[in-house]
């Protein structure tokens, strides 16, 4: 299969600059960029004038549920909803269930996509120990073997500093990459908001910013001892971007994401009780709000993942304390993360490479790039094209999210994985 | 808090989930109706028939003595058919979800609920979904609101200071946990009070707590001078494990109020409890039954204030059927 993309507006994620051109793909690979190679003869061709075309997302923390929670999502809902999107990558988080800790669930995991997914690259992160049970460790080095990228312990707490440091060590001596959510199970306790005025005035039981700071101090010390290379997933406060920094200063080997929802919403946004907005980490205060938004545009912050977590109806029609956290976010993704180029947060450039290339990057997975011999996984974007958002109307089978109601700008008229296009928009938007 | 859900596009309350969100009219439309209310309640037929042909349910998800009670009494001399539900020992252990308790008991054609639940934010849900028509009224939620408890609570006190303007209200104890105090705080602000103090140890103070319009003290003797109204909080014996306090002990020592405490408050202080209390711990005996004390008034009033809150809300839903006919 040979495909020619006419007039693409491709965006240089290091100098921000613009340029239009020709794309030219061959056997699932990118073969050629403003001019054709030789002999190039193209089987279909695309016109992308006044589109932007642009790697394909990698969505570095979604969970799709399967297996185990069929109820709220699957492979194939949850695959069709990222393409549908622009996210032609997903890393899956362990706390499946059963959870990623064994050879056959990574192979199911596999297999499903194969049958039922709709092409997107599914990539488990293994359990960092047994059971996520935090005493064990898990079979690391053949987890990886099975096409684990990395190992997390996902929500779950470790059972001591002593079990961390081995996980750690153990996963240094494989060449691992460790994915930490920082989160000192004490202090987060039956939290449900952040702690400030508004959790005080709702009486929700509030979640200290030191839950996720503690945590990450003893993690980055940890990481110092063992130079395991880390990655801190889904930060929320100001003060864990500072402490980010100070250890990126010294060189430690280590990156952050967090979730785009994290730059948009804050604890005021709990309104009157929305469980839609309940999340963990916690919405916090608008300083650390626009601290992340900083953090991400001078790049302290690496990557911008959706964390997607889809649920069930039920999951949420609860009092807000009893609701289960996270929001349904691949359909999200794409135009929240264009709205920060909106409001100036940063350029277009930078941001495409904290979706794609910098994470393709830290977690060593192919594409996030256009450039030569470069893996074709690219999406073509409308980026004028007005939406108004509604979760009942989402890909994914979660419709939880706040962001029903919001004016987004973009939606994707095509999703290309290894050079065939797998998704094109009946209409746009 | 949006204050659309609890009150109808004339401002009238359709239901009673907070004090936040309301505004002083109806705050003294309240006191005032129960006001008149207490001459019923010293009658001998203690019954008027404002409620005749509606049926109340009661749902109590934690454990209740005097606000179920009083809201039972109130609900019978308003003529209500009362339905009540000690929900924790009921269907939701099964399994059942609470919206589906909620639909079942809708399907008995209940007009009104009194909900208490532990999760802040219960009664706001059950307002959101309750059909249209149907009242709910918040007897304690979480650690947000309990707001006729806060009623009765403007009531005694306005009853003993008659204005609210030129007072000083400190509220002493557990005000972390505290619904009431969360519900007086805005209740007190609302009618004007002069000045309203929070004093507890720092474990049991919520973060941020002077943004609801309070002054902070860490010291009980600091906190209680020249005030003219003292609020105990009930100290929960749970609060000792989770590190909160280090003992009952030390706590009566620091926060304990005393007659000899008493004295740095006004002469006419009155001191309040919204019960139950436990003696020797956050409150002395002699102070609890001494002269200064109302807190078995606050319970008498507890009736009235409970049958003006809905007495209003059925005024309010009978006014929408006769507009929507």
């Amino acid at each position: 299969m040979s495909l020619h993309i006419q007039n693409a507006r491709v965006v240089d994620t290091v100098d921000n600059s613009e340029r239009v051109i020709d794309i030219y793909l061959q056997s699932g690979k990118i073969v050629g960029l403003g001019s054709a190679p030789n002999g190039f003869r193209a089987e279909k061709k695309i016109d992308a004038q006044n589109r932007l075309v642009l790697p394909g997302l990698i969505d570095c923390q979604a969970r799709l549920r399967d297996p185990g929670e069929p109820e709220k999502a699957n492979i194939e809902s949850e695959t069709l909803a990222a393409i549908s999107n622009g996210i032609t990558s997903l890393c899956v988080p362990p706390d499946t269930q059963p959870p990623i800790d064994n050879s056959a669930t990574v192979e199911l995991i596999h297999h499903r996509n194969e049958v039922f997914g709709h092409r997107a690259r599914v990539y488990p992160i293994g359990a960092l120990t047994r059971g996520l049970g935090g005493e064990q460790l898990s079979n690391m080095a053949s987890l990886r073997g099975n096409g684990c990228i990395a190992f997390s312990n996902a929500k779950q707490p470790l059972a001591s500093n002593l079990v961390q440091r081995r996980a750690m060590d153990y996963a240094a001596g494989e060449g691992a990459l460790v994915i930490i959510q920082p989160l000192d199970h004490d202090l987060l306790g039956d939290g449900c908001a952040h702690e400030g005025a508004i959790a005080t005035r709702l009486g929700l039981p509030a979640i200290p910013e030191a839950a996720e700071t503690a945590a990450l101090a003893r993690d980055i010390v940890l990481v110092e001892q063992t130079g395991v290379r880390t990655h801190f997933g889904q930060l929320s406060c100001a003060r864990s971007v500072e402490m980010l920094r100070r250890a990126k200063d010294k060189g430690l080997p280590i990156s952050a994401d967090c979730a785009i929802h994290q730059l948009f919403l804050t604890d005021h946004d709990i309104g009157d009780f929305n469980s839609n907005v309940l999340t963990i980490p916690p919405l916090r205060s608008q300083y650390d709000r626009d601290a992340l938004r900083e953090a991400v545009a001078e790049g302290i912050i690496d990557c911008l993942c959706s964390d997607h977590q889809p649920h069930e109806v039920d999951a949420k029609l609860k009092p807000f304390p009893s609701a289960q956290p996270g929001i349904s976010g691949l359909d999200t993704l794409l135009p929240l993360a264009l709205r920060l180029v909106a409001e100036e947060v940063l350029p277009l450039g930078s941001l495409i490479a904290r979706l794609t290339s910098n994470p393709a990057g830290i977690l060593g997975l192919p594409g996030g790039k256009i450039s030569v011999g470069e893996v074709a996984d690219l999406i073509i974007v409308d980026p004028d094209s007005h939406w108004i958002c509604d979760p009942a109307r989402f890909v994914s089978k979660g419709k939880n999210s706040p962001f029903g109601g919001w004016d987004f700008h973009g939606s994707v008229t095509h999703t290309l994985i290894d050079g065939n296009v797998i998704y094109q928009a009946d209409q746009p938007r | 808090m949006d204050s659309s859900l609890q009150l109808d596009d004339k401002g009238r309350l359709r239901h009673f989930l907070s004090i936040e969100g309301l505004d002083q009219a109806i705050l003294n439309e309240i006191l005032d109706t129960a006001a008149s209310f207490t001459s019923v309640t010293d009658r001998t037929i203690k019954k008027v028939p404002i409620l005749r042909g509606k049926t109340v349910a009661n749902l109590f998800f934690e454990a209740s003595t005097r606000t179920r009670s009083t809201f039972e009494l109130a609900e019978q001399r308003l003529s209500a058919d009362i339905l009540s539900l000690n929900v924790d020992t009921s269907a939701t252990v099964k399994g059942e979800s609470l919206l589906d308790t909620l639909q079942n008991l809708e399907a008995m054609q209940i007009d009104m609920f009194v909900i208490r639940h532990r999760d802040s934010g219960s009664a706001h849900f059950f307002a959101q979904h309750v059909r249209p028509g149907v009242s709910v009224l918040n007897a304690g939620d979480g650690q947000h609101e309990h707001p006729t408890q806060a009623m009765l609570d403007m009531y005694t006190i306005r009853h003993y200071k008659q204005d609210f303007t030129n007072l000083r209200v400190a509220i002493v104890g557990d005000i972390l946990h505290s619904r009431v105090a969360r519900s007086q705080i805005h209740a007190l602000n609302l009618l004007n009070t002069a000045e309203v103090r929070v004093i507890a140890p720092r474990t049991l103070m919520p973060v941020a707590v002077e943004s609801l319009g309070v002054r902070v003290y860490n010291d009980l003797e600091q906190g209680l001078a020249d005030v003219d109204v003292v609020i105990m909080l009930r100290l929960q014996k749970e609060r000792m494990r989770g590190a909160l306090l280090p003992s009952e002990k030390e706590y009566f020592r620091k926060y304990g109020l005393s007659q000899e405490r008493l004295q740095r408050a006004h002469p006419d202080a009155i001191v309040m409890h919204p019960g139950p209390a436990n003696r020797g711990v956050e409150i002395e005996s002699s102070v609890m039954d001494g002269k200064q004390s109302v807190i078995l008034q606050q319970v008498s009033f507890g009736i009235s204030v409970r049958m003006a809150v809905m007495s209003m809300i059925v005024g309010q839903s009978r006014r929408q059927k006769r507009a929507d006919a």
